[in-house]
């Protein structure tokens, strides 16, 4: 792979201080990009640093909770901290960083797309992105504080008699930015999968992570516009004397929540999506084989993007207006699609070479965290055991549990494709110092928040001055949220200590998918020349002639030499 | 319910111990010695719809037992105690239709719902402001008190003594602090308990307590305690 051919002539103006031909440098260069690496990169920055503002405030509150009297903060304050906590990471950080940082960056390369369909759309959402988190983390400025209604702003607890401040305005704001930034990312992301694939790259040889990218834009055109509009009725409630949301009026609380949770409900798949699409090529390159079941790994997605549509009024269970058994049972079922991708990851390491690379580590701890998380998520599905667990620290256990594999999968995705962006690798040594405490953190902030939650612990309590006894539990869980903490401390010093020190070489995984056959990192354009694609791994049939996958006892992909064709 | 919840946790467990171990043979038997290329095995129909349809069945099974035990949970079988219960920021009021009785408290004051032992008791629930949670963790039970809605639940207590309840459902700055109490009682300790409140004083707090809590909610509780077209 380093036998980089010369490009063709009329590209030979591209190879060299490319950028300065065409516009500005330094910072009027970064804000008028419409490169989606670069896009991609001032992404994932940000991102990185609204996890670390939604860690700090964990922190804070696990800190309150490690005695029974928290007096570390108030409790409007603690109110405040947890609402942002949740708004932050959920709306700030992991989307984001899933769908407009990687996949931002990845998506076209292993297509073998120039650029994104809209590139000026692009920049956009980036900018309405920080735009939205700058107005949304604003609220801490502002008289009152920030918002202070949880991240979910039930009705009628966030109109403008309980909650009259500027911050939650704010958050309302920042909210519908970051919106219509997602909703601008899945338009320009389906377009450009299903426009701009090069020659050969059929539906079914696109990469998984390309794959979970059009499912979950297409979730998202689904699901984003609900909350949106949720948004606006809820402002128009607060400010413009409807009641849509209050009784008084003639409105209806509850229907707040409906419009919340069908957004939310995908939302929550809009999120995972992408991050098993990640994790299943990394598993795959690290055990160098095919992704077991490539096409049942693609229905699985399918069927969970449309099992999500179904399942929001499980989070409303105990509202005791939706019993529907309809719910319990489409609730239930995503764990067949989910178990089916468990299942062919566990396959595609089997009778592989697995290599313990720091992403590949990652990886792993995701698969066993997820399996936590996704388990304890089949409880809740059952309205029963949803009755005296709902609201209880059982809840923030699984869905921590569930975000906490994200993370791991996360980093997995930063190891992995970091070195294609930056063309520099991270120190392994650090990375594997860093994956022992993120994984065990991980393990021992969660488990004993299961327990508190079936022991009766409320959820959004700033002290527990009446059970003492729930102490221990909760420093546990403290000392693990330190041990989290620690490793994106360890995460940071690696970047600083690895700066520019490991050159990277265009494919240092012996990777499957197009953006290994580029330099690290993409020239303007992405690519001087591509393989012939064949199959949903050009890179690694171009490297390893004669290993196609194979099916159960037969050859399904003829095994023939694969050229290299000049882009122009 | 507890059986529900046996169930639930046998599979989960056997299920997540069958796939750590998988997990755990997969990347230490077959971590990386060499530079060999081993077999690009990628499909293998039979394996995959093994893996697809016994979920499946699982599914079919914890869907049934799910069905059964909601319709046990939500049943309203016929009572003949019933219990007003009113969520507010940040505290509780219980009344007892039919008599003088009132509880009433705010924060850590404790109200104490007083119910009658082995006995279904019938619970309106309301609320007067922001969403609540009613949550008795001995019950194993939790429903929201929504505005404009009436919830109706029975709850039948197995053992007398004093059990721990709490708001579930963040409603605000004392969220945190928003307890009470439910004692259960023998009937006949119920009776006379309710017989207390029957003095000239007692009727007119309640009176009292009633009207402010009816300008507090007029436009808030329905009327009538049907079944609105949100409620069951």
């Amino acid at each position: 792979m380093t036998d980089v051919l010369d490009p063709p002539v009329h590209v030979e103006f591209h190879d060299d201080g490319h950028d300065e031909h065409h516009g500005p440098s330094g910072i009027l260069k970064w804000i008028t990009t419409t490169d989606h690496k670069v896009i991609g990169l001032s992404y994932t920055v940000t991102a990185v640093i609204m996890l670390v503002i939604g860690g700090v405030f964990a922190e804070i509150i696990r800190a309150q909770l490690a005695t029974p009297n928290g007096t570390l903060v108030s409790l409007a304050q603690y109110n405040e901290l947890f609402t942002m906590h949740g708004s932050v990471m959920i709306y700030l950080f992991a989307g984001p960083f899933a769908f407009g940082a990687l996949a931002n960056i990845i998506v076209p390369i292993q297509i073998g797309a120039p650029d994104m369909a809209f590139p000026r759309l692009n920049a956009l959402s980036y900018w309405l992105y920080l735009t939205g988190a700058i107005t949304m983390l604003s609220g801490f400025f502002v008289a009152g504080g920030a918002a202070n209604f949880g991240w979910v702003a039930y009705a009628p607890l966030s109109n403008s008699v309980n909650t009259p401040g500027a911050g939650a305005d704010l958050w309302i704001g920042g909210l519908l930015l970051t919106g219509f930034s997602a909703i601008f990312t899945g338009v320009n992301l389906c377009a450009t999968i299903f426009y701009l694939r090069a020659p050969g790259m059929t539906m079914f040889r696109m990469p998984i992570f390309t794959w979970n990218m059009l499912v979950t834009s297409i979730l998202i055109l689904l699901a984003f516009p609900v909350l949106t509009a949720g948004l606006v009725m809820l402002y128009c409630d607060r400010h413009f004397g409807t009641h849509i949301f209050s009784v008084a009026g003639g409105g209806v609380p509850v229907l707040w929540q409906h419009l919340f949770w069908f957004w939310g409900h995908p939302e929550v798949y809009i999120l995972a999506l992408p991050f098993f699409g990640m994790v299943t090529e990394i598993i795959a390159v690290f055990s160098r084989k095919p992704v077991f079941g490539y096409k049942g790994m693609v229905f699985a997605t399918l069927s969970i993007a449309a099992l999500s549509l179904g399942v929001w009024a499980h989070h409303m269970y105990t509202t005791g207006v939706v019993l529907l058994p309809f719910f319990a049972f489409m609730s239930l079922m995503i764990a067949v699609p989910t178990g089916i991708k468990i299942f062919n990851w566990i396959a595609t390491m089997w009778r592989g070479e697995v290599w313990f690379s720091t992403a590949m580590l990652m990886a792993i701890g995701f698969l066993v965290t997820f399996l936590v998380g996704g388990l304890t998520g089949i409880y809740l599905a059952s309205p029963p055991l949803d009755f005296f667990t709902h609201d209880t620290y059982f809840v923030v256990a699984h869905f921590h549990s569930v975000v906490m594999a994200l993370v791991l999968a996360g980093m997995a995705g930063l190891y992995y494709w970091g070195p294609k962006i930056t063309g520099y690798l991270l120190n392994e040594r650090i990375g594997k110092f860093q994956f022992w405490f993120l994984f065990l953190g991980s393990q021992v902030f969660t488990f004993p928040l299961y327990i508190l939650g079936l022991e009766g612990m409320p959820r959004r309590v700033a002290l527990y001055s009446h059970d003492p006894q729930w102490k221990m539990l909760n420093d546990i869980s403290t000392l693990g949220a330190i041990l989290i903490g620690v490793s994106t401390i360890l995460f940071v010093v690696n970047i600083i200590y690895s700066w520019k020190k490991y050159p990277a070489g265009d494919n240092p995984w012996d990777g499957h998918t197009l953006e290994w056959f580029t330099t690290s990192p993409p020239p303007h354009h992405n690519f001087y020349r591509l393989p012939q694609i064949r199959s949903e791994r050009p890179t690694w049939d171009y490297n390893h002639p004669g290993h196609q996958a194979v099916g159960h006892g037969k050859q399904i992909e003829p095994a023939q030499p694969v050229e290299e064709v000049p882009v122009s | 319910m507890f059986h529900l919840w046996q169930g639930f946790s046998i599979g989960a467990v056997i299920i997540g111990a069958l796939v750590i171990v998988l997990v755990l043979y997969a990347v230490l038997r077959f971590r990386r010695k060499g530079d060999n290329i081993p077999k690009q095995s990628q499909y293998h129909i039979p394996l995959e719809l093994f893996y697809t349809v016994v979920p499946i069945l699982i599914i079919f099974g914890l869907f049934a037992a799910t069905l059964v035990v909601e319709n046990k949970e939500t049943a309203n079988p016929k009572t003949n105690v019933t219990i007003d219960v009113n969520a507010f920021q940040w505290g509780w009021k219980f009344t007892y239709p039919g008599s003088n009785a009132l509880v009433y408290g705010q924060t850590t004051q404790n109200p104490e719902m007083v119910m009658p032992v082995n006995t279904n008791v019938h619970i309106n629930l309301t609320s007067s402001d922001v969403i609540h949670g009613f949550y008795v963790h001995a019950f194993n039970f939790s429903r929201y008190a929504l505005p404009g809605v009436l919830n109706q639940f029975t709850i039948r207590a197995q053992s007398t003594g004093t059990y721990f309840g709490q708001c579930t459902q963040l409603c605000g700055l004392y969220h945190s602090l928003m307890w009470f109490r439910v004692k259960v009682v023998s009937p006949s300790a119920y009776s006379a308990w309710l017989t207390t409140f029957n003095n000239p004083a007692a009727a007119a707090a309640v009176k009292a307590a009633n009207k402010t809590t009816a300008q507090q909610t007029s436009s808030v509780v329905p009327s009538k305690p049907a079944t609105t077209k949100y409620g069951r």
